[in-house]
């Protein structure tokens, strides 16, 4: 018995409770597609599947990760209150891109014909409104970096006073 | 880059693989495959750099969705079974053993959908930011180099992708259906039901498997000192044998108290611009991006509307005073006209609307009580009873109501609302309304209901 797991493991590369459980999670994906394989949108279903990992693994980290090297290009977090910078920026760019990526099917009118239906109204406000909101973000932001900025300033002249 | 990377955890009392290196058979395959390195994975290898990435990071994000995941999977189930399976009118119709157990779907508390369905929408979205967090945490694994050094590797990554792919394919259909925007072309019922439990299969084998390392890697770091810790003192966890921590990280910009807070932040903000769909008052206008934060005019009907009278394609002619009620039950037929209605005992209820999309209001309905309607026809104590609209075309044009929602007390058909007259979008002449029974089978513009005895099956 220990012999036959000995061997599992060699062979295979784990224990026999990893065997089991991703097998299950598999058999389950794979009976599940059978089922959902006569329906005429199989394919697209499918796609939207791989396309969402696709999507995000491969278009939307890699356009974060840039856009972060490119911020910190700009912003160099040297010295203490330059990383300070870097972080006002990031926070309210990330806020008002979460808020586009995750509402963007009324922002961008994606949809206008089923949301009159759906609702009786259309989806003009949706754009004006994150706008508004984004720019609130990095209002907000900037002030509270303004408002940690000003007492650092204070006290740096305060102790070069004291030096003199 | 560290060169010996072991097996895949295997959970806390599995020994590790007793090939030194962690290759599975065929050996030599798994070798080879791991000397060949295409061009650029040793540079995709060295540019992670950020020193957070680590196993405290990412099981602190893990910790959040193992508790919330589940909460969302249940609700979504449960929103399964508040359709009635049992008449067959859950969608999809046909799912084997792939539910819940069949059970009739209470009409007490009045909120219980509101809240099940709420959540479920509601968690669903604050939880995006949490998992794009862990996706990130965990993203160099994705360009490890090699992809797997066994069988059990392959599998597991044969899991992440259903277990990502899942989370992803869940998140955007219901981000589409809940915004009206059916870009994706097929059935939502069918593909989010059948996503669900593709997702839900991944997401147990991945608890399962990783649950020790989720532990061990919680205690590494105890949680009130590293949410003390600022920037300045922000240092690289210890290499991981699951290699998250970076082969070179650089000088840390956030603090892991950052991480988590900008992670948290994220959710908080999508909590406060979507919980107003479930909130009446004021609040509701705090759902700025979505179509149930806005209220469609003043006055007593001033609620949302789903689905109005000109998309049902229901004409002014058919529910002028023409309009009549049929009942049916027991070989008997009574018909109604909207007068006759409103001289039978009217019952007035605060009863919340809830919507499958997750949006709710509460209002005050006034009717005639549906079992009085069932009396009237001959089966006080009916099996069924099937309501239909004067709606033609439509998936929801009838409903099948079970014993226990049309014999509750508060369970209407509504003829006024808030102290007037339905208007035209929200079901005039007359619409039903159950406690706790998804919008869409609160039927309006009803024509037809058909009463089932229990001596009829
Ligand atoms: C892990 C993630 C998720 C799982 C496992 C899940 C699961 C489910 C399940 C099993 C149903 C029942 C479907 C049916 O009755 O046919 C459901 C319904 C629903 N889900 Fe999800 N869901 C997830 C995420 C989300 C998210 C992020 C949203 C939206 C923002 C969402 C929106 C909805 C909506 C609107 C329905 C109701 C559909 C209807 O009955 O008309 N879901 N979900």
């Amino acid at each position: 018995m220990t012999d036959l797991m000995a061997r599992l493991r060699a062979g295979y590369g784990a224990g026999p409770r990893h065997l089991i459980v991703v097998t299950a999670a598999i058999v389950l994906a794979g009976w599940v597609a059978l089922r959902v394989a006569g329906e005429a949108t199989a394919g697209r279903m499918l796609l939207w599947f791989l396309g969402a990992v696709i999507a995000h693994d491969l278009v939307l980290f890699p356009a974060y990760a840039t856009a972060d090297r490119v911020l910190r290009a700009l912003v160099r977090p040297r010295a203490g209150n330059r990383v300070a910078l870097l972080n006002h920026l990031r926070v309210p760019t990330l806020g008002a891109a979460l808020l586009f990526v995750v509402y963007s099917p009324g922002i961008l009118r994606l949809g206008e014909t089923t949301h009159l239906a759906a609702t009786g109204q259309d989806q003009r406000p949706y754009l004006v409104r994150w706008l508004l909101l984004s720019a609130a973000l990095f209002l907000l932001s900037a002030l509270t970096y303004a408002l940690r900025a000003l007492p650092r300033g204070r006290q740096s002249s305060g102790k070069r006073s004291e030096r003199a | 880059m560290s060169t010996n990377r072991p097996g895949p955890s295997t959970g806390g009392t599995d020994a590790p693989a007793p090939d030194a290196e962690g290759y599975g058979a065929p050996r030599r395959f798994w070798r080879a495959l791991d000397r060949h390195r295409p061009p650029g994975v040793d540079a995709a290898d060295r540019s992670w750099r950020s020193p957070l990435r680590g196993p405290w990071l990412t099981a602190v994000y893990g910790s959040v969705l193992l508790v919330a995941l589940p909460l969302v999977i249940v609700t979504g189930l449960l929103d399964y079974a508040a359709y009635g399976p049992r008449f067959d009118q859950a969608f999809p119709s046909d799912v084997g053993w792939l539910r819940l157990p069949t059970f009739d779907w209470p009409t007490r508390p009045s909120w219980l959908f509101r809240v099940t369905q709420g959540l479920h929408v509601t968690l669903g979205i604050v939880l995006i930011p949490v998992v794009l967090g862990k996706l990130w945490s965990v993203i160099p694994k994705l360009f490890n180099w090699p992809p797997a050094r066994s069988l059990a590797q392959v599998l597991e990554r044969v899991t992440l992708l259903l277990l990502v792919g899942g989370i992803l394919f869940q998140i955007a259909t219901g981000l589409l259906n809940i915004q009206y925007s059916y870009l994706f072309g097929f059935d939502f019922y069918t593909a989010h039901y059948f996503g669900a439990w593709i997702f839900t299969g991944a997401f147990v084998a991945h608890v399962v498997l990783k649950l020790p390392r989720l532990i061990s890697a919680l205690r590494s770091r105890p949680l009130g000192a590293e949410l003390r810790t600022p920037r300045a003192e922000t240092r690289p966890e210890p290499p991981d044998p699951d290699d998250l921590v970076a082969a070179r990280p650089g000088p840390a910009t956030v603090s892991r108290r950052g991480a988590v807070g900008l992670v948290g932040g994220g959710a908080l903000l999508l909590a406060a611009l979507t919980v107003g769909q479930s909130l009446d008052g004021p609040l509701r206008r705090t759902a700025l991006l979505l179509p149930r934060g806005r209220q469609p005019g003043p006055g007593p009907n001033g609620f949302p509307v789903n689905r109005t009278i000109a998309a049902a394609g229901v004409r002014p002619e058919q529910t002028g005073p023409g309009w009549r009620l049929m009942l049916r039950g027991g070989g008997r037929t009574v018909t109604l006209d909207r007068p006759g209605l409103l001289a039978m005992a009217q019952h007035t209820a605060a009863l919340p609307i809830s919507c499958v999309e997750g949006w709710s209001t509460r209002q005050t309905w006034t009717g005639v009580r549906l079992r009085d309607l069932a009396a009237l026809a001959g089966v006080a104590d009916p099996a069924a009873a099937r309501v239909s609209s004067l709606e033609q075309a439509g998936l929801f044009r009838t409903a099948v109501l079970a014993p226990n929602q049309v014999l509750d007390p508060d369970s209407l058909l509504a003829l006024r609302v808030n102290g007037v007259d339905l208007s035209p979008d929200h079901g005039y002449p007359a619409r039903v309304i159950v406690p706790a029974l998804p919008g869409v089978h609160c039927t309006k513009w009803v024509a037809e209901i058909a009463f089932q005895g229990r001596a009829d099956d």
